[in-house]
């Protein structure tokens, strides 16, 4: 008895031990996010003492030596040119991952697999300069003028379309991986009912992985918003509230890379940024936050 | 792949060499000669790559019966199933030869209108599967598909068959609610009013009962007798207690072949080949 209660112990006190370190782990990447959250808070405290919150966000007049702190154009900017590239890169990625999964035969998927791995592992940076050396020219020369329009390429347009095909990999990745995971069974007894095979997509495969998808969507979206070199490089970088894709944009992350560490000298500039990044935090949250509810909403149906 | 060996076969007893001792122990028990069959299957084989699932099979459905088939694991019974309503569709690795008729026209004919053959057949398959949507929709969908869309109609229908399969009571309060929330054995009997609202002639269960509890399979179980009224059941099950009590007919298959079919009496009292009665033996 006494044997055995030894040979029991040590086992019981390493899996204490082990929850322990599990409840840890875990309870430390819950905080995480207030850990960040709290420390842009004090650090944009300086700013926020001085100017008001409501006019920091409506006012679109950014000019730090003057004392003016506006983040409408830059919240506008982050804003635009994810849904631009939201809108660009959703529905191509939507009905590949349809067709990859539903129609197509094997070799091609097996192919597209290689392909999302390759595109996913490419840096950011490279997007940018592609963007720079291909789509920049292609819309200054081409399309604007085809258009009637003029514009120096720099631009939110180019800025949307080089983020929709960064998001691309990781959208359709996982899109594919909700369509894989809906049950061959599910879709056999939706056929035997005499539905055709696209009415069983759209009835049946498209509502089983409703959340899947939706969870797919707005990573991409995450994705869009903080990204930051390769859309600094192609998007013009200027203050002021973007009227058409032709014109340049300056989303939050660009303004705090490209101005971080220069200009420190100028009173509340570092608080500013610390603000902007504040702000970004803020969307990203309150955007998730959307999603889980209704991903909640959904599920509990 | 020709036509030409529908009729002759109609009146044909099955399986060659079994046939003759069949009919002359037991002259009164070959079903499938009493009427014409709904479905006649001849000369069919599949094959996935080198392998033959299903060798030369032929055989003829009963109307208005329940037809068990049996057989050890990996024998091929759920790809015929899935032939008789062309979800072997669904996997281009199959190779199909040979003919399935239903009233006379071949379901493997290229013409052949896929929505139709599945309409006349209801598939139960071993676990259920509800559609991700409402215990009412679940039911509609068949409807729907059928271009059904009068409110009255659909709601109708709905009530009825969800008391034919004894499910009415226990759900007219959550219609609306998740399919999903319902127990297995509720679950599996919505699938079944699900395939009974699009009117198939043909109901094809596939161990339907292999997931369900026990008295839940005894739900399944009758409310298959009194189907047979009015519909033909095809059921593949590995209880052989169930097969004695639902079978009018039975067909062993093993390795793709057919060895046997009879009666219950027959294929359980008198088993003649040896597989037959290894199988019975190692069985229950
Ligand atoms: N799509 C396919 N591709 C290749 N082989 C297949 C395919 N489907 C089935 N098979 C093979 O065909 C054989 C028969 O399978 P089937 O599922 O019809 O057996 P079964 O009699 O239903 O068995 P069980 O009683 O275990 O359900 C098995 O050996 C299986 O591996
Ligand atoms: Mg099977």
């Amino acid at each position: 008895m006494a044997a055995l209660q030894r040979l029991i112990l040590p086992a019981k006190l390493t899996d204490r031990l082990s929850t322990g370190w599990l409840n840890f782990a875990v309870l430390f990447l819950i905080l995480l996010p207030l850990v960040i959250g709290a420390g842009l808070v004090i650090k944009s405290l300086p700013l926020l003492e001085q100017a008001s919150i409501g006019t920091m966000l409506h006012s679109a007049e950014f000019s730090p030596q003057q004392g003016h702190f506006g983040f409408y154009a830059f919240i506008m900017g982050s804003v635009w040119v994810t849904l631009l590239s939201f809108v660009l890169s959703a529905p191509v990625c939507l009905l590949a991952a349809i067709y990859l999964t539903e129609y197509s035969p094997q070799w091609l998927t097996q192919s597209m697999y290689f392909v999302i791995d390759v595109l996913a592992g490419i840096p950011s940076v490279v997007y940018g300069v592609w963007g720079v050396l291909v789509i920049v020219p292609l819309l200054a020369d081409y399309v604007a003028p085809a258009l009637g329009l003029t514009t120096t390429g720099y631009c939110l347009l180019s800025g949307g379309i080089v983020l929709a095909i960064m998001a691309v990999p990781y959208m359709l990745n996982m899109l594919m991986e909700v369509f894989r995971s809906v049950p061959i069974e599910l879709k056999e007894a939706s056929l035997s009912l005499g539905a055709t095979y696209w009415e069983t997509i759209k009835w049946v495969v498209l509502k089983k992985g409703l959340t899947g998808i939706i969870a797919a969507l707005s990573l991409g979206i995450s994705k869009a918003l903080g990204e930051t070199i390769a859309v600094l490089m192609v998007v013009g970088n200027v203050a002021k509230v973007p009227k058409s894709v032709f014109d340049a944009a300056y989303p939050l992350p660009a303004l705090i890379a490209n101005n971080y560490g220069d200009m420190m000298s100028v009173p509340l500039y570092d608080s500013a940024l610390m603000f902007a990044a504040l702000l970004l935090f803020v969307i990203i949250l309150v955007f998730n936050s959307i999603t889980s509810f209704f991903l909640y909403r959904i599920k509990e149906q | 792949m020709s036509n030409s060996s529908t009729i002759i076969d109609q009146v044909q007893q099955v399986n060659g060499g079994e046939a003759g001792a069949t009919s002359g122990a037991f002259p009164n028990t070959s079903v499938q000669t009493s009427d014409s069959p709904i479905l006649q299957i001849r000369d069919f084989n599949v094959q996935a790559g080198d392998t033959r699932i299903l060798k030369d099979i032929h055989l003829d459905i009963p109307k208005g019966k329940i037809t068990v088939l049996l057989g050890p694991s990996g024998c091929g019974k759920t790809t015929l199933l899935k032939c008789l309503n062309r979800l072997s569709d669904l996997h281009p690795s199959l190779k199909v030869k040979g003919q399935i008729l239903i009233d006379g026209e071949d379901i493997f004919h290229p013409t052949q209108d896929l929505t139709t053959i599945r309409q006349k057949m209801g598939l139960l398959s071993q676990r259920p599967f509800p559609l991700p949507m409402s215990i009412y929709k679940n039911i509609a969908y068949g409807l729907k598909i059928k271009g059904i869309r009068d409110k009255k109609v659909v709601k109708e229908k709905v009530e009825k068959h969800l008391r034919d399969v004894g499910l009415w009571e226990e759900v007219k309060d959550r219609l609306h609610g998740p399919a999903a929330r319902l127990s297995i054995g509720q679950q599996q009997r919505l699938c079944l009013a699900r395939g009974l609202a699009v009117g198939p002639e043909i109901i094809l269960a596939d161990e339907p009962t292999s997931a369900l509890d026990p008295i839940s399979s005894r739900k399944i179980e009758e409310e298959f007798l009194r189907l047979k009224e009015d519909y033909t059941l095809i059921v593949v099950t590995h209880i052989l207690r169930q097969a004695k009590r639902l079978a009018d007919h039975i067909v062993f298959m093993y390795f793709g072949e057919i060895i046997e079919q009879g009666t219950p009496d027959e294929i359980f009292n008198h088993p003649k080949s040896d597989i037959l009665k290894q199988y019975l033996q190692s069985g229950h």
